[in-house]
C-alpha cells in the first residue's frame, strides 16, 4: 500500500466536498490539505466540507492539520466544516486534549451544507452551479431593505 | 495470542502500526472506544520514534493480569537521542518538534499504565497497557 492515496475533492456550487475514506498516512494528510488550498484557489469556492465519518481515528497531526486547513481557507476567504466525526473518536479527541481550534464541527453532511449555506448565503441555484455572481440572492437583499 | 512487531522507519509505518494494534485490540475483545484510544496512542507514540530517532519498532503484546484479566501492552523503542528532561517531555503543550505537545501526556490519559525510560544518545522505550 505504498505511494499516494488519493482523496477526492468534489466542487458542488461554491462548496468543496472531501470524503475521507482510508485511514491516511502523514504524506497523505498533508497533500491533501495543499490540494484543498489549491482548488480553493482554482475554484473560488466558500465552503470546505470535510467528512471524517469513515475515519476511525484523529490523531494530533491530523488534528493540527484540519486546525491549519480551517486557518489557511479562512484567510483565503472560505469556511471549513469538518463533519460526522464518530463518537470513539471525539472522546479520544478530547481526552488527548486536541481542540479542533478554528474547526466547526457538525454531525452529518446535510447540517455541514446547511451551515455553510447560512454563512455566506450561498443560494440553491448556487449549489445547482448557477453561479449568482453577487453576494446574495437578489430577492435575499430586497427583503432586508 | 502472539506478540506482533512493526518496523518504524518511515511516516507510512506509522499508519501500519496503528492499524496493527487496532486489529490485535479487536482480537482481545477490546470495545471500539477503546480500540480508537490504542490505535491513536499508537499513533502518537509510533510517530515520535519516527520523527525523533528515525528509526525503531513497536511491539505488541497481547498480555493478562494476575487475576486473568487481559489487556494489551504496547513497547516502542529506538536507539534515537533519548529525552534529556522527561518531566518536560511530559507537560501539556512542551514540544522540541512541529508537534502540539500533546503527544506523550495525552497518550498517557488514553492508557491504564504508562511507562517512560529514555538516557540521552542510547534511545527511548515507552511501554503502555490498557486493561480489558
Amino acid at each position: 500500500m505504498d505511494g499516494q492515496q488519493r482523496i477526492p475533492i468534489l466542487k458542488v456550487g461554491r462548496v468543496l466536498i472531501v470524503p475521507i475514506q482510508v485511514d491516511m498516512d502523514d504524506q497523505t494528510v498533508i497533500h491533501l490539505q495543499e490540494r484543498i488550498l489549491t482548488e480553493l484557489e482554482r475554484t473560488g469556492a466558500r465552503g470546505v466540507l470535510i467528512d471524517i465519518s469513515l475515519l476511525e481515528m484523529v490523531d494530533s497531526f491530523i488534528g493540527r492539520v484540519l486546525s491549519d486547513i480551517a486557518a489557511m481557507a479562512r484567510i483565503m476567504d472560505a469556511r471549513t466544516v469538518v463533519v460526522g466525526m464518530r463518537p470513539a473518536v471525539a472522546i479520544t479527541l478530547v481526552e488527548l486534549g486536541l481542540e479542533l481550534r478554528g474547526v466547526d464541527t457538525v454531525l452529518n453532511v446535510d447540517e455541514g451544507i446547511k451551515l455553510l449555506r447560512s454563512e455566506f448565503a450561498i443560494s440553491e441555484d448556487e449549489e445547482e452551479g448557477l453561479d449568482y455572481g453577487g453576494p446574495a440572492p437578489l430577492a435575499e437583499q430586497l427583503n432586508r431593505t | 495470542m502472539q506478540s506482533s512487531s512493526i518496523a518504524l522507519e518511515c511516516e507510512h509505518d506509522i499508519a501500519v502500526a496503528r492499524g496493527e494494534v487496532r486489529s490485535v485490540a479487536a482480537a482481545i475483545g477490546f470495545p471500539l472506544i477503546d480500540q480508537t484510544r490504542l490505535a491513536t496512542v499508537a499513533s502518537e507514540l509510533a510517530r515520535n520514534v519516527v520523527k525523533y530517532a528515525r528509526r525503531g519498532r513497536m511491539i505488541a503484546q497481547p498480555t493478562a493480569d494476575a487475576r486473568g484479566r487481559a489487556g494489551l501492552r504496547l513497547i516502542f523503542e529506538d536507539t534515537g537521542p533519548g529525552i534529556p528532561d522527561i518531566a518536560a517531555a511530559m507537560r501539556d503543550g512542551f514540544s522540541t518538534g512541529r508537534g502540539l505537545g500533546k503527544g506523550l501526556p495525552g497518550s498517557k490519559r488514553l492508557v491504564d499504565e504508562f511507562e517512560i525510560e529514555s538516557e540521552v544518545g542510547r534511545g527511548t522505550r515507552v511501554t503502555i497497557v490498557r486493561w480489558l
